[in-house]
């Protein structure tokens, strides 16, 4: 068991009843993951006694260079915790230290003073030495103590000992069965609880990527209110004034010029259609008509008409949210351009579910790969997509075809 | 007026209503009722004395494609009711299940098509008398990615026109060239789509309109 996931594998559910093969081995698997944790309380210990002795004298070369050792060691250690702590809680654990890349020795070391991640690694390296050693002992004790000490009263010939030990084999493994996956899970939660990036920090991030996308929002607004401003007045606006003048100017032929007044007339209607031209192009770029009335997967769907190989669509969406529809109406339709235009592709597919809260959609084709996220068109249906903390991953290797994956948090309406 | 054509008329803006009764009335065509909402159209639909119907798409309550989905259903159970389907956009998407419900009598265009006078009564005609008429757009949208690299540019040309179903002489003059000269490239044109060549005009637009249908790039109907 596990080995298929490598080691250390999730935590499985450790069934409390039945007295199995599989209960064994996946306790087993525990306590030799709870040995390593205690064994990493050893050196954690003395970095953190080192540490704690070194700070005072900070401003001294020894405690400086003693710290610009110690600080990087701890944080490989903590980063080994993460990793299994991540790895068999199933949940990221991130440091997310501050970044020193190009920094001097003296300012990276002002930089690790005010990092709170590094204060982290420094509680962790104390806990790890002293509570969570104790926590990561208790299975391994439970197991091995009775089994120990009847080798030792053997060894003695006491045969009080050995009948201790014996006595109290039984509880002990009892015990051990029963505490063992509780007591790792807990030194995991505590590992996670230390190591991870606090809650505050957290949001600090997440306002700054709100922040972010919100100016791109805005400034994507403010562009296209220009751009509809500048297409009505040099469109419809200038070819409804012009067929104004020519009607008039009609009015005015009418009895002395029949014949220019009907071609002037002619004219004004040719005006009114173009003007009428001019609008519907308009709001297909606003507000596409298919999508308004019937929802994103019809829209796609008349994305897919035009496209000049065979396209297949498959999606279950809700309805969802119009700005959301529109959005990723939009994202679709740039990437089916994108195909059309570049990939030299034989099929495409646009493959969409909704679960959960989370929508995810993929633009694939089988065409020739390279395409670049940084492109501008995909770098705005990026953008686009931010402002509902939807993410645009890009997947096109030379030679290999193209899928853009789309994820949007949303809910379904 | 015996034997004059008589129309319903579905448009919820009241000055379109009013304008297409008074450009149909003037060019002999009875108009028999005028609705503005969905469910006077199903009503109206009923009538056994309609030889056309002229319906926008888009009609309250929802303002979305009721006036689309009322003539789908009616034609459902009357597959030759004459409709032509008015709309500010024409949708490729829509023009195929228009064509799908029913057989032939049917239009689609571009309420912008008014304006011409005279080629929206000759419209509305062609589609009472069981003729089919697709917007010159929808055309364009069917066309413009389809695998048409056999063709001349000349048939090109043609088939847009055959498409939006118009008769062999009206493409004639529309190109200035001879009827037979069009039943010339007609006969290539079916035969390098691999359609028979002998078909009637009626017939003729269905099949390729069905053909470009059947090479578009999106499939039938999505997951759901």
């Amino acid at each position: 068991m596990g080995t298929s996931q490598g080691w250390p594998a999730p935590l499985s559910a450790v069934p409390a009843g039945a007295v199995d093969r599989a209960g064994v081995l996946e306790r087993l698997r525990l306590t030799a993951l709870s040995t390593g944790h205690a064994v990493a309380g050893i050196p954690a210990v003395v970095l953190a006694l080192l540490m704690t002795g070194a700070f005072p004298a900070l401003l001294s070369l020894t405690g400086f260079l003693m710290l610009w050792l110690l600080v990087p060691l701890a944080a490989r250690l903590a980063q080994a915790h993460r990793a299994v702590a991540a790895r068999v809680l199933g949940e990221p654990v991130t440091a997310g230290y501050a970044d020193t890349t190009g920094s001097n020795p003296g300012t990276a070391m002002m930089i690790w003073v005010r990092d709170p991640a590094r204060w982290r690694d420094f509680a962790f390296c104390w806990f790890s030495g002293t509570g969570g050693l104790l926590m990561s002992l208790l299975p391994v004790l439970l197991l091995a103590g009775p089994p120990v000490h009847i080798v030792i009263g053997a060894a003695q010939g006491s045969l009080l000992w050995s009948a201790a030990a014996w006595l109290l084999l039984g509880p002990s493994l009892l015990a051990w069965w029963f505490v063992t996956a509780p007591m790792v899970r807990a030194r995991l939660r505590a590992d996670q609880g230390i190591l991870g990036h606090s809650g505050s920090e957290q949001l600090r991030r997440r306002v700054d990527q709100v922040v972010e996308s919100r100016t791109a929002t805005v400034d994507h607004n403010a562009a296209e209110l220009r751009r509809i401003e500048r297409d009505l007045h040099d469109g419809a606006q200038a070819r409804i004034a012009a067929a104004g003048m020519n009607v008039g100017l009609a009015e005015k032929l009418v009895y002395t010029d029949p014949a220019s007044a009907v071609e002037l007339l002619r004219e004004a209607r040719q005006t009114t259609v173009s003007a009428l031209e001019d609008l519907r192009t308009l709001v297909r770029g606003i507000h596409p008509p298919v999508l308004a009335d019937r929802g994103l997967v019809w829209g796609v769907e008349a994305l897919a008409i035009p496209i000049p190989i065979p396209v297949t669509v498959a999606l279950r969406l809700p309805r969802l949210a119009p700005p959301v529809e529109s959005a990723l109406y939009f994202a679709v339709s740039e990437c089916l351009a994108n195909v059309a235009k570049h990939a030299r592709a034989s099929r495409a597919w646009v493959v969409g579910e909704h679960g959960g809260e989370t929508l995810r959609l993929t633009v694939g084709d089988d065409g020739c790969g390279g395409a670049d996220p940084r492109g501008s068109g995909l770098a705005g249906v990026a953008r686009r997509l931010a402002a509902f903390d939807g993410t645009l991953t890009v997947m096109s290797p030379a030679g290999g075809g193209t899928e853009v994956r789309m994820e949007v948090r949303c809910q379904a309406r | 007026m015996p034997g004059a054509l008589r129309a319903l008329v579905a448009e919820d803006q009241i000055l379109l209503r009013v304008g297409l009764t008074r450009i149909l009335e003037a060019s002999g065509i009875v108009v028999v009722a005028a609705v503005a909402d969905a469910e006077s159209l199903a009503a109206a639909l009923t009538r056994d004395d309609l030889d056309v119907a002229i319906v926008d798409v888009r009609l309250p309550p929802t303002l979305t494609t009721e006036g689309l989905e009322a003539i789908i259903r009616a034609r459902s159970s009357r597959p030759d009711l004459p409709v032509l389907v008015l709309s500010q956009f024409v949708e490729p998407l829509y023009a195929r299940e228009l064509l799908a419900a029913g057989t032939g009598s049917v239009g689609y265009l571009l309420k912008d098509r008014v304006i011409d006078v005279d080629g929206f009564v000759a419209a509305v005609r062609q589609v009472a008398a069981g003729g089919t008429v697709l917007d010159p757009e929808v055309v364009a949208g069917l066309l413009c990615a389809r695998p048409l690299d056999r063709l001349t540019g000349r048939e090109r040309e043609v088939l847009s026109l055959v498409a939006q179903g118009r008769s062999n002489a009206a493409i004639a003059a529309r190109l200035h060239v001879t009827e037979k000269a069009v039943d010339k490239h007609i006969n290539n044109i079916l035969t390098k789509l691999d359609l028979p060549p002998t078909l009637d005009d009626n017939r003729r637009v269905l099949a390729v309109l069905a053909w470009l249908d059947a090479t578009a790039g999106g499939e039938r109907g999505p997951a759901r």
